[in-house]
């Protein structure tokens, strides 16, 4: 198994930063998905058909928790980091290594949906801090309160994929070599679980719109003929 | 005499379709997007009498960084209207009116349109792409694209309509492609995540195929259980419980 090495670290942190950045404060162009996501950080490792694959099994959890206005949503753009940059270097075959990578990468995204929460909470502060320039309708002090929000994200995400795989990175290691299940059995537990949630969530996307669960189903059966025809 | 209706040069609209990207920069659960709104006005505003830093600007940002929550892609629309107005002339009182009616629309029809429709849709798309055998490459960038193209035309046309139609631009939200619109990505989402998942499962799986059955199996059982529960605890919650078993079970046995 390739080490993920130490000097990778920083590299990845200001990926985080910046994946993170990408899911709300700017520009939202969804470079922070996890299919896209952790497609660059298995190509920054040099191996990006291992990011997407990570990738793929995040996404159907994504499809679960879209960025509806002020609900809490998991951060996707530092976790698929964290989960793209510990599975990417596993060889092939390596017991349990997409189970722990995913397993980490959900846990990241919790955090990751904690800490925009804090985030907010931060940005109203300084709002607070602000308020009597900005009631006087200074430009200059709207201008602040928006970079300084854009920096507290740009940090918050790169501390938080800094810290997660300074402190999981050694932990995932030592737990791969304790695990007894086959790899192929971890990827089928873990597209089992993924595969669910992100059914359930197109399910609950569709009900509502009528005949759209007709047309999950026809696809569904569709699917299921195209998947025998792949094997 | 009526007064010539604004003008605005194309580097001002520019500069506004630039900021619209960094407008939930500051979002908070006080103002919510009240001062990205500001923040994506402002180089307008310097075009009122007495340029920047002068009381017609100052009481227009004051006006417009209070509380405003929309889509932030369809806050475009109001950016455009709200220029529009300030520039115009329009009284404050009827700008916060129009503030207050425009948050609910503008935040449900961006919801259903992107959030609940185009957002799933490339997803499944790229998804389809993945086991189908596309290159990394190809899956990337046929998600982006086609995002992308969809959400930087909708700021692009938001940013025109609204300052084309002012405080009128509910009628450019009436258009077919917004009332009708996300029900026809909802069920072509339907369909094309339907057709997606078994083959990306397939492409995961790789060599361990002999188990592909019981894993779907499972996965229809899996969103039925996680559906009953009706939202009581997030999918990917209980994902981390489940998967923490068995990471538990397979180091102690």
């Amino acid at each position: 198994m390739i080490e993920l090495l130490v000097g990778h670290l920083l590299p990845l942190a200001l990926l985080g930063a910046l994946l993170g950045l990408d899911v709300v404060a700017f520009p939202q162009a969804m470079l922070s998905r996890p299919i896209v996501a952790a497609t660059l950080v298995g190509g920054f490792l040099g191996a990006p058909d291992r990011g997407l694959l990570v990738g793929v099994a995040l996404e159907f959890f994504a499809l679960e928790a879209m960025p509806f206005g002020a609900t809490r949503y998991p951060e996707w753009g530092s976790a698929s980091v964290v989960g793209s940059a510990l599975f990417t270097p596993a060889t092939d075959g390596t017991t349990g290594a997409m189970l722990l990578a995913v397993l980490f990468a959900l846990i990241t995204a919790g955090l990751g949906g904690a800490s925009m929460h804090l985030l907010r909470q931060v940005n109203a502060a300084l709002a607070k801090r602000q308020q009597v320039r900005i009631a006087r309708g200074s430009g200059g002090a709207v201008v602040a309160l928006q970079l300084a929000g854009l920096t507290a994200d740009l940090l918050r995400g790169g501390v938080l994929t800094f810290g997660v795989l300074l402190v999981l990175g050694p932990a995932y290691r030592r737990a791969l070599e304790a695990m007894t299940i086959s790899a192929s059995f971890s990827r089928a537990m873990v597209v089992g679980t993924a595969s669910a949630v992100g059914l359930a969530a197109l399910w609950k996307l569709g009900r509502t719109t009528p005949g759209a669960p007709w047309y999950l189903a026809v696809g569904l059966v569709a699917g299921f003929a195209l998947a025998g025809g792949l094997l | 005499m009526t007064p010539a209706p604004a003008t605005l040069p194309w580097h001002v609209h520019l500069a506004m379709y630039l900021r619209l990207f960094a407008i939930q920069g500051a979002w908070n659960y006080e103002t919510m997007t009240g001062n990205g709104i500001a923040f994506a006005l402002e180089p307008a505003l310097r075009r009122l009498p007495g340029g920047r830093g002068g009381p017609a600007y100052c009481e227009a940002m004051a006006r417009q960084s209070g509380y405003f929550n929309a889509h932030p892609y369809l806050a475009a629309v109001a950016v455009g209207a709200l220029a529009r107005a300030e520039l115009d002339g329009v009284p404050a009182a009827q700008i916060e009116r129009f503030k207050v009616a425009a948050t609910g629309p503008l935040g449900s029809v961006g919801d259903r349109l992107i959030w609940a429709g185009w957002l799933p849709f490339c997803s499944a798309l790229a998804l389809l792409a993945f086991g189908l055998g596309a290159s990394p490459t190809t899956v990337v960038a046929l998600f982006l694209g086609c995002y992308n193209v969809v959400h930087l035309g909708l700021r692009a046309w938001g940013l025109r309509a609204g300052w084309r139609h002012g405080l009128h631009v509910a009628q450019a939200l009436g258009t077919p492609v917004l009332r009708k619109g996300p029900a026809h990505v909802t069920r072509a989402t339907a369909l094309l995540a339907g057709l997606a998942l078994p083959s990306a499962a397939v492409g995961i799986i790789g060599p361990g195929r002999a188990v592909l059955g019981l894993v779907l199996g499972g996965v229809v059982a899996g969103a039925a259980v996680i559906t009953s529960l009706q939202g009581r605890i997030a999918g990917w919650r209980l994902a981390i419980a489940v998967l923490t078993l068995f990471t538990i079970l397979s180091l102690v046995r």
